[in-house]
């Protein structure tokens, strides 16, 4: 099901960049919480210590998933938890429909779920008459806007307060010019409530679940996943097959982890744990494949789905700090999002691989250890081979290849500068390259140092 | 010990006086350096681009140019760093081998290998450190910020014997410039505003000279400095360590 898309990144990432002081207010509050992140980690002597058990921890449960799985889904039943499994978005979204159908429920309210999003759930049900509030303040927000979160963790971060502000205006009637972030929330917060004590139908995403017990666990701040589920008839969690943890104890690791890398916190406000329904209460679990296995068997790749989506990666990526989230046109945006979308869809996504300077940052914050740069790599290569790449940069790379890898070739080329001058596209001096845009190109000098050598060499 | 000295085909070609400095810095230093004529590209620029198909004639061409040599040095913490991951060869395996064994970044060469405890060197300027992506993550020739471990820093710890020069220090340690390879040119606004923004903390914190082990970063930030006329220059860190009064 490959789309089209009409701008690549980098052409999102220059309508995002237009406006500067906007970009460094962006890139300075995601900075910012890289530096809490920092200091969060820096209070934790074990933290590396952490880091590579959460990743062995990880590493065990990809490489045991099938009989985690099964274990799961038996501790689920035994404790009275509705399971299914779906292959797809589809088949996702036709599960919840029908869950909420057989009860006639047409009005769902639903906490911070990114698979949900990927899934385009919100869409799905709202075409068949169902609505779905977002409980989440950040995807509230975004909802309202009609625009997909930038972020995992902090879904509206690109907006400003005074954005907020103008649309609570338009759409919540609250005064114009209003942009005090307390009172923002007062105002959403009140919205909120009549919504968690109208609605029948709850869903949430999941963090962690565990095999062991058949329980699972949602992290929040704002505790809207279980003012949601409390007040549900009918309570459902979509998961990806990947969430799953092998026992009670390691959440200890995950815990300790999640909330340091995501924002700096030492734990999120809420780690609820669910397990067993109300009296009178059904409770729902769909395990969602959609893409996941077949990532599972790409070696290169399979170790992204170690992410527990902190979000730290894009934090910390200069790129993603720089170009903003929606620039990526995936659900899951940054550095992982770049690793996780060509699975999804290779030629659609074949832009993302290329949105990074393979700087490495990314690997060094992620509490599960992924090789997030070095499978952006992999990822270049195996999209090239597909052959994704357009054509005009196959034969440039073919003629830089071809004359780089003879040095009569280069020479002959010419003197100091003259090859590289006709074929390396940044030092042509014109407006239609794309270094000299903004950038002087080097100032060539009288020899090369190959032409200095030879006429010194005596020097030696 | 005999070195063979690899000087990237870039910095052959724009920058020799960082390639000249490296060669006077190692013999200076007692090394015997020979400069194989016949050497080209470390391959990168395809490999990084997707195309690591294309650069097996540039593989076969570094492994018959540089493995005769103890040690293989070169001024680009990039270039080496490729070499040290990514130099393979079907036919040769052993040789590629050996030398992803022995191939150094300058300054770890100076620091790792040599052990160099005292430089001769004098640059009485302020300078701002700029820490190459593949020099400090891929290389570890400093401790990287992200990390809870102890720092260190090998670039620091020799411009430190160079006298007169004074260390700015800086808001952001050690993000990166934006240059990237084909990125400064796929990702021309990203990339613009990754280098400004890296120039703006050199400067507003009072560097004349911003040093690095990669030319490549440093001919990124250049072009950026000097569309803005600023006074701020860039010099490789072999110049500084090679610099006399």
């Amino acid at each position: 099901m490959s789309q089209t898309k009409t701008k690549d990144h980098a052409a999102m990432a220059r309508a995002f960049i237009k406006d500067e002081e906007r970009v460094d207010w962006h890139d300075g509050a995601l900075w910012y919480i890289r530096e809490k992140r920092d200091l969060a980690a820096k209070q934790i002597p074990e933290w590396e210590q952490l880091r590579e058990t959460a990743s062995m921890i990880k590493n065990n449960v990809i490489s045991n998933l099938h009989d985690y799985l099964l274990q799961f889904e038996a501790n689920l039943t035994k404790n009275g938890v509705v399971v299914h499994w779906a292959d797809s978005a589809e088949e996702h979204n036709e599960i919840v429909y029908s869950i909420l159908k057989a009860k006639e429920i047409n009005q769902m309210v639903k906490s911070k779920s990114m698979l949900t999003e990927e899934c385009h759930l919100n869409e799905y049900l709202e075409e068949r008459g169902i609505e779905v509030i977002n409980s989440d303040l950040g995807e509230y927000i975004q909802q309202i806007d009609q625009e997909p979160p930038s972020h995992i963790v902090l879904p509206c971060i690109h907006k400003r307060k005074e954005e907020i502000g103008e649309l609570f205006h338009e759409h919540l009637g609250t005064e114009k010019g209003l942009s005090d972030p307390t009172l923002l929330t007062r105002v959403a917060r009140k919205h909120l409530r009549n919504i968690f004590l109208t609605r029948r139908g709850a869903l949430t995403g999941v963090n962690f679940a565990v095999a062991e017990t058949g329980e699972y666990v949602v992290c929040t701040n704002e505790g809207n996943a279980d003012m949601g589920a409390h007040l549900s008839e009918v309570q459902i969690a979509s998961m990806g097959l990947e969430k799953i943890i092998p026992q009670k104890k390691h959440l200890g690791i995950f815990l300790r982890l999640l909330a340091r890398s995501a924002t700096g916190q030492p734990i999120t406000i809420y780690s609820s744990h669910y397990k067993k329904p109300r009296k009178g209460q059904e409770m729902h679990l769909i395990l969602v494949d959609a893409g996941r296995t077949r990532q599972l068997g790409r070696p290169d790749f399979r170790d992204s789905l170690k992410c527990i989506k902190c979000g730290g990666c894009m934090n910390t990526c200069p790129v993603y700090r720089k170009s903003g989230g929606l620039s990526y046109q995936n659900t899951i945006s940054g550095p992982i999002g770049a690793i996780l979308a060509p699975n999804l869809d290779m030629k659609k996504h074949a832009d993302l691989p290329y949105a990074s300077t393979l700087c490495g940052s990314c690997s060094n914050v992620c509490p599960v250890k992924i090789n997030i740069h070095e499978q952006l790599y992999k990822w270049r290569q195996e999209i090239v081979k597909e052959g994704y790449a357009p054509t005009t940069k196959t034969l440039g790379m073919k003629t830089m290849a071809w004359t780089l890898s003879s040095p009569e070739k280069l020479s002959t080329a010419g003197k100091a500068g003259r090859w590289f001058l006709h074929n390396v596209p940044f030092v042509v001096n014109n407006k239609l390259n794309p270094w000299y845009r903004q950038r002087d190109m080097p100032e060539g000098p009288k020899e090369s140092f190959a032409e200095w050598f030879t006429k010194n060499s005596v020097k030696k | 010990m005999t070195v063979g000295l690899f000087i990237p085909c870039y910095v052959d070609q724009f920058y020799p006086s960082a390639a000249k400095a490296t060669l006077e810095l190692l013999q200076k230093l007692g090394v015997d350096v020979v400069y194989p004529l016949n050497q080209t590209c470390c391959g990168q620029p395809m490999a990084n681009s997707g195309f690591e198909y294309l650069s097996q004639d540039c593989n076969d061409l570094f492994i018959k140019n540089f493995s005769s040599f103890d040690y293989i040095v070169g001024p680009s913490a990039s270039c080496i760093l490729h070499i040290k991951e990514h130099l393979h060869a079907d036919k040769n395996e052993e040789q590629a081998t050996n030398i992803r064994t022995k191939v150094y970044e300058l300054v770890e060469f100076l620091t790792d290998v040599l052990k160099i405890e005292k430089l001769d060197a004098v640059f009485p300027h302020k300078v701002g450190l700029h820490h190459s992506c593949h020099g400090l993550r891929g290389l570890h020739l400093s401790q990287m910020s992200e990390l809870n471990a102890p720092p260190f820093s090998k670039p620091q710890h020799l411009l430190n014997m160079v006298s007169g020069l004074e260390q700015i220090k800086l808001d952001r340690l050690d993000e990166c410039c934006g240059f990237g390879g084909a990125f400064c040119v796929s990702e021309e606004a990203v990339s613009v505003k990754m280098g400004k923004d890296r120039v703006k903390d050199h400067t507003k914190n009072g560097a004349e000279y911003i040093t690095s082990s990669d030319l490549s970063c440093l001919m990124h930030l250049e072009g950026i400095l000097h569309r803005n006329k600023s006074s701020v220059k860039i010099i490789h860190i072999a110049e500084i360590l090679n610099a006399t009064r």
